[in-house]
């Protein structure tokens, strides 16, 4: 009772420093993020944030991006996904069987290759979702089997490279569609070398967007008398969001422009926000990982969903392997290996709950980029792989403990 | 003969409820004494402040053990002085062996080590006392519950027993098994073994019982003696139902109007052991405007018979009919039965009725989602309209819909389970234990909510184990014992003593 009296009657008298307490996961790993990426920019004097550097950032974290997506739905449903890693790899190399061996068209290898993942998700979630056998006992067997199912489509080797058209989706750039001559004015305006015009209008398009959504849905929220955050916490945290979308973007207009695959990662994390924050199906599988017998009990189908929610990640891991092999232009037996370690950790980093039911897409993908920035700034500053991989856990287990001790502080 | 046990004054309170009031119990040495009661009238209770389960100084009163004062800090303090338990869920384990069972925490060992040959010895001897033909290796999972019973029993000899407490020994008995079991009690006091017995059944008390103690609404009602009295069934029903209707009911003008929904030959069978039967051929039918209750003991199916109707969420090869409005009906899945118009309200609300670490709203629109949504995308809007609709003509207390459930009372959780199902629009709601464990308000404002269902000429089908309530609410009462339907009676014939008297006389 003790929360429900200084709940919604109160948020005028709440004190500003309260209420951060009491929100204080949700901006803690915002500002997490920027205080790494400010100790990084630093210690590396300013490599994190050059352009081509910011660059490589979303391309080398892109795939955990994707794949963080689908995990997120896989343990908000109350499950675990260990096989992604090795189901990655395994799309990877059969696309590369296709197109390299097989001289298959790049379309048709796409569309097999997300059939393939897909199909791989469905033979692991039929298991889970009407067997009932753990799925963390599947998706171990699954991560054995399709690591070796990789090793034998590749015998062993290396498979590459890729032609251009299927390198493109991982390496590859959307063209400025403005004239050369819009670009040159803009870069001179803001005293740039070059300034790709799309890329930037991209940025302050979205920024605006993202300033737009979130004042509707306050001013929504204040009409049902619903607690909102105080007014400068609302303004600072829209400014920081916004103001580093745009910053990210004019980085990488002066580079070469918006890669292939922000794209792709951008348009499904929005995709994925929408589903699970705004439609049937996604809150129907947050109540199945809230309560799995009270959802059954209220009609929804609770296997169906569990199902599907591995069919999708399977899809995801697809086109993440099929990203990951594109960037390196060739397939290895070794791709995707223990990759199913970072995605967990991005999705638990960002807030999610092992025993399923709490958990969002933006955190996963918040959660992704930390872990991407804290390994890229150790590799600047040539930190071993060994103390990497310490620290690495250590953060994992800091976010986690600091999670249980705001839950256990809340009663 | 002397007193070996005698429990004076036990007051025990709970946080706003005293389970206990000034409560005596005096057994004699070498009896068997029954303890006899309705559900939640406070039988367990007693046992747990006897056993140490709740430690000395938890509770007001004397315990005099064995001629001097016993404060006994937890079951192991109790055990040592040869008090023990033998719960009604059995505590065993199932994948162990009977000797690996019986000496479980007590192992015959010596540096750690266990002595098997020993251990098999004894196990051979303790098996021979309580009847039991098997070799002390089978693992306990292999043998039913009648034997499991008495390797329960063989355990509890093991430890140089004087006083043992059985708590419902033969709920899960078949006919035979309870039987024998009664006739190991009978040999058990030729041994000089003092026991206490807690049953519904009161033939049985009959049979082994030297005295009873009937307790109703935690206090003590009546002691009677077989030697200086003839103890009935009769007496024993009067004194565990003889209250006055403490609760009040608000007032529903009757009228019952077209049958609703009707079940035919419904029979269930139990999910693990297939070859025993959990509902037994049971025809029941629901008029538009009318609350039918269902009574009986824990244990009985009512909660079985729900479950399997809605979506067959429990039970296997179930076989029988469900008509709604006439017209038979599909409730093979939980979204079909709710299409049928059915709800049902569980019993345990927060383990299957409430996701409680989600908000007021997500749960009210949780099993009707549809209806704030257009196609897949949610109105958010729409849906706080809806919960707030229900907040306010439910009354359920909190500062909004935002809040999480698992900050409310019970009561006002109550209110967002029937929210809920309100909002699903049922035709038919089974409600099953709606008041359990909520304080008198919040049940009289329950009550309210469901004579105005009854208005609307909603169909309600209650399941309660407190009698009064459905001597107060209902109009028709079906009366379930052991899987099936043992009588029915309308409001103006029922009573607490007839309800009882057909549950113990089958």
């Amino acid at each position: 009772m003790d929360i429900a009296e200084h709940g919604a009657e109160a948020p005028e008298k709440q004190g500003i420093g309260e209420y951060l307490v009491r929100h204080l996961r949700e901006y803690g790993l915002l500002f997490a993020l920027i205080a790494i990426m400010a100790f990084f920019q630093i210690v590396t004097e300013g490599t994190l944030l050059k352009p081509v550097n910011v660059t490589n950032l979303l391309l080398q974290n892109s795939y955990i991006v994707i794949m963080a997506l689908g995990m997120l739905i896989v343990i908000v449903s109350g499950n675990i996904d260990l096989s992604v890693g090795s189901v990655m790899g395994f799309v990877g190399a059969l696309a590369a069987v296709m197109i390299v061996e097989w001289e298959l068209s790049t379309a048709v290898t796409m569309v097999t290759c997300l059939v393939a993942g897909g199909l791989i998700g469905a033979a692991q979630g039929y298991w889970i979702a009407y067997w009932k056998i753990p799925s963390f006992i599947v998706t171990l067997a699954g991560m054995l089997v399709f690591r070796g199912a990789s090793l034998w489509l590749l015998e062993g080797q290396s498979l590459g490279p890729f032609p251009r058209e299927f390198q493109m989706l991982a390496n590859g750039f959307v063209p400025d569609i403005f004239p050369s001559g819009v670009s040159q004015t803009v870069a001179d305006l803001l005293g740039q070398k070059r300034v790709n015009v799309l890329a930037l209008g991209t940025g302050l398009v979205a920024a605006g967007l993202i300033v737009w959504m979130e004042l509707k849905a306050r001013a929504q929220n204040k009409a049902y008398g619903m607690a909102g955050e105080p007014q400068a916490f609302f303004i600072a945290r829209i400014g920081i969001v916004a103001i580093a979308l745009i910053f990210i973007l004019f980085k990488l207009s002066t580079f070469r422009g918006l890669p292939n695959v922000l794209i792709t990662m951008g348009v499904l994390t929005i995709i994925y926000a929408f589903f699970t924050g705004r439609t049937v199906t996604g809150r129907r599988i947050y109540a199945l990982g809230g309560n799995e017998k009270a959802a059954k009990l209220s009609g929804i189908k609770t296997e169906r969903l569990t199902f599907l929610a591995f069919v999708n990640m399977g899809v995801l891991a697809g086109i993440a392997g099929m990203v990951f092999a594109a960037r390196l232009n060739s397939a290895t037996p070794k791709a995707g290996f223990a990759l199913e370690l970072d995605v967990i950790a991005a999705v638990f980093i960002g807030g999610a709950s092992m025993s399923g039911g709490v958990g969002k897409i933006v955190g996963a993908v918040v959660g992704a980029f930390l872990m991407g920035v804290l390994n890229n700034g150790m590799s600047i500053m040539g930190i071993g792989i060994d103390y990497q991989q310490m620290i690495k856990g250590l953060v994992l287990l800091a976010a986690v403990i600091f999670d249980v001790y705001n839950k256990s502080k809340q009663g | 003969m002397t007193a070996l046990l005698e429990m004076r004054g036990i007051t025990k309170e709970f946080p706003g409820v005293k389970a206990l009031d000034t409560v005596n119990l005096t057994v004699k040495d070498g009896e068997i004494h029954a303890l006899v009661g309705e559900n939640g009238a406070g039988k367990s209770t007693l046992m747990k402040v006897l056993s140490g389960v709740y430690p000395a100084g938890s509770y007001d009163g004397e315990i005099h053990y064995d001629g001097a004062l016993a404060e006994f800090g937890d079951i192991s303090d109790s055990e040592a002085k040869g008090v023990i338990i033998i719960h009604q869920e059995l505590a065993l384990v199932p994948l162990l062996s009977i000797a690996e069972n019986l000496f479980l925490g007590n192992e015959r060992a010596r540096g750690g080590i266990i002595n098997w040959r020993e251990t098999n010895k004894r196990t051979e001897a303790l098996l021979q006392k309580v009847g039991l033909k098997e070799p002390p290796s089978t693992l306990v999972d292999k043998l039913g519950v009648g034997k499991q019973q008495l390797v329960e029993i063989a355990k509890a000899l093991s430890k140089e027993v004087r006083l043992l407490i059985l708590d419902e020994p033969t709920a899960a008995l078949s006919e035979s098994d309870s039987q024998a079991l009664l006739d190991l009690m009978l040999e058990l006091k030729q041994q000089g073994v003092t026991q206490i017995i807690i049953s519904h059944k009161l033939n049985e008390v009959r049979r082994v019982a030297d005295s009873v103690t009937v307790i109703r609404d935690g206090s003590t009602v009546s002691t009677m003696d077989a030697k200086t009295q003839d103890i009935t069934e009769d007496n024993i029903v009067r004194d565990m139902v003889g209250r006055d209707m403490a609760h009040r009911y608000p007032a529903r003008e009757r009228r019952a109007g077209e049958v609703l929904m009707e079940v035919k030959d419904w029979n269930v069978w139990h999910p693990l052991h297939t070859d025993r039967q959990v509902i037994e051929d049971v025809n029941m039918a629901v008029r538009a405007g009318e609350v039918v209750g269902i009574a009986g003991l824990m244990g009985a199916g009512r909660t079985e018979l729900a479950m399997s109707i809605f979506g067959r969420s429990y039970g296997r090869n179930i076989s029988g009919s469900v008509e709604v409005g006439g017209k038979p009906v599909d409730v093979s899945t939980v979204s079909k039965a709710i299409e049928a118009g059915l709800a049902y309200v569980t019993e345990d609300r927060k383990s299957l009725g409430l996701i409680l670490e989600e908000t007021i709203q997500r749960n009210i629109t949780m099993a009707n989602l549809e209806e704030v949504a257009r196609g897949q995308v949610l109105n958010e809007s729409a849906e706080t309209r809806v919960a707030e609709e229900y907040r306010k003509a439910l009354n359920i207390r909190t500062p909004g819909v935002f809040q999480r459930v698992m900050n409310l009372s019970g009561g006002n959780q109550q209110k967002v389970v029937l929210s809920k199902w309100l909002f699903a629009k049922p035709e038919v709601l089974i409600l099953d234990e709606p008041t359990r464990g909520i304080d008198v308000g919040a049940k009289f404002e329950i009550y309210g909510i469901i004579n105005d269902l009854s208005k609307q000429g909603k169909g309600v089908i209650m399941i309660s184990s407190e009698m009064p309530e459905l001597l107060g609410m209902c109009d028709r009462i079906y009366v379930m014992n052991e899987g099936a339907f043992v009588g029915e009676l309308s409001a103006e014939d029922a009573s607490q003593e007839r309800i009882m008297s057909l549950i113990v006389t089958e």
